[in-house]
């Protein structure tokens, strides 16, 4: 198998030379948006190569203890980002907790079946497949759990006179919000179903290009995609279903009133 | 039968509000804007968080599901709202609607199949009504029914209304800001101060 070629720092200069072309024409434009250019260009690289050196030791010690460690902290971080992305999120730990928990749910349950069943290595949690796939796995849900939240919550406040009026009709919380989840629920599925769709047509994924480049067979880095593709799926929509279910039951007290005041605006 | 009890009712920094409504009799509710009239409502039709204790003769609301609830004892809100594309969608069952209600409403039976989206305000206020009797409620809560009806309207829906709960035997709380309405349709009223305070007055 041939390896890579590496990369010296002068070459990855040359690409952010790219970047700082565009800063530079934000700026011209006005678009203000040179300093957030720069900051995350920063963090892209100081993150990733401090994730490097995390995975270099991980993968000489592939302890159990080591990787679940690894796995908490990025559940934490993604748990935290799906809060940030939301314009009204419910107030406190319970808030975090409703999306910590579904990603753990979902993502979790899907990369350890990955992991254990489908690769089958040994030991299951070897490092060089966890890590990657749960990132690709958390990462997905994130978004997709991210999304559907913001959906239902936003659309609640809008239409909550509506949902009101349904509550005095005598319908349950649940019927008075039936339709509501149900956008909320396909707003977080679509992307991913969109994206299986499209995927090889219009879009190489990025984790098969990464194979290719690092010299795996097309074939093989291409039946691993499927195999990614089809996890993140389910990922992402069981994740979305039990973060819809909790939330809208969060969005309601014990007495069926619906409690917009669990939400706090960012 | 169908006394509407409201015992040391609190919500939010209001109350307590104690008063009972007899099976039949409607009780006017006057008052300035914001004073919270419609606050009252939503509390007793246990929309909001309160205290104390809120009867239907010897059903207990806090003892039987919130919707349940919300059957029997059925709040008219200010303004309704529709979210389905046809009327007769908001309806269990449109065709057994009373033919009675709807003519004394201006309504012909045709009415059900008409898009929502086309409705105007009054329109849509009057079938609000229809939509709640549908329901058969017990007692009826009623937040300013005619504020966007024209003089004969309202006639039909005050009409339609006191004679539901004449038949009925439902005890009747009805909003309004013209005493003149008051006058005709409440046996007796309170008032409710900017403070939130309640204090009779008039009533026919």
């Amino acid at each position: 198998m041939m390896g890579v070629k590496p990369l010296s720092a002068f070459d990855l200069s040359l690409a952010a030379g790219l970047v700082l072309a565009l800063a530079l024409c934000s700026w011209r434009l006005r678009l203000g948006l040179e300093k957030r250019m720069a900051i995350s260009a920063l963090r892209t690289t100081v993150q990733l190569l401090l994730i490097g050196q995390v995975l270099r030791v991980l993968f000489a010690h592939a302890s159990f203890p080591f990787v679940f460690l690894i796995s908490m902290v990025m559940l934490m971080v993604a748990g935290r980002e799906v809060g940030a992305r939301q314009h009204r999120r419910i107030k406190g730990f319970s808030g975090w907790l409703l999306g910590t928990g579904s990603m753990f749910v979902s993502s979790f349950a899907v990369a350890f079946f990955a992991l254990a069943v489908v690769i089958a290595n040994d030991p299951w949690y070897t490092p060089q497949y966890a890590i990657p796939l749960l990132g690709m796995l958390l990462g997905n849900t994130m978004n997709g759990i991210a999304l559907s939240m913001d959906r239902l919550t936003e659309s609640l406040w809008q239409q909550r006179q509506t949902v009101e009026q349904r509550l005095l009709l005598g319908q349950t919380s649940l019927e008075a919000i039936h339709e509501l989840r149900q956008q909320a629920m396909r707003s977080g599925m679509i992307p991913i179903i969109n994206s299986m769709a499209a995927a090889g047509l219009v879009s190489l994924p990025g984790m098969m290009t990464g194979q290719i480049l690092g010299g795996s067979s097309p074939m093989d880095a291409v039946k691993y995609q499927i195999l990614i593709m089809f996890l993140i799926c389910a990922g992402t929509g069981f994740g979305v279903v039990t973060a819809i279910t909790l939330t809208s039951r969060k969005l309601f007290d014990d007495r069926q009133r619906l409690r917009l005041d669990v939400l706090q605006k960012r | 039968m169908g006394r509407l009890i409201v015992d040391n009712l609190r919500f939010r920094d209001r109350g307590p509000y104690s008063f009972a409504i007899a099976g039949g009799e409607c009780l006017g509710l006057q008052g300035e804007s914001g004073a919270g009239k419609t606050l009252l409502l939503r509390a007793i039709v246990d929309l909001d968080p309160h205290q104390g204790s809120l009867r239907l003769d010897d059903l207990e609301c806090d003892r039987m599901p919130a919707p349940q609830w919300r059957k029997k004892v059925s709040m008219l809100p200010a303004e309704s709202c529709w979210w389905l594309d046809v009327v007769a969608e908001h309806f269990h069952d449109f065709s057994a609607v009373s033919q009675e209600h709807l003519a004394l409403l201006g309504f012909g039976p045709e009415v059900g199949g008409w898009q929502v989206s086309r409705l105007s305000t009054g329109e849509k206020q009057r079938l609000a009504i229809l939509r709640m009797l549908e329901n058969r409620p017990r007692a009826l809560l009623l937040d300013e029914p005619t504020a966007s009806l024209d003089q004969a309207n309202s006639q039909g829906v005050e009409n339609l209304l006191c004679e539901y709960g004449r038949a009925n035997n439902a005890p009747l709380l009805w909003v309004s800001h013209d005493p003149k309405q008051l006058d005709r349709v409440a046996d007796r009223c309170l008032y409710m101060r900017a403070d939130g305070s309640l204090e009779p007055c008039g009533g026919k």
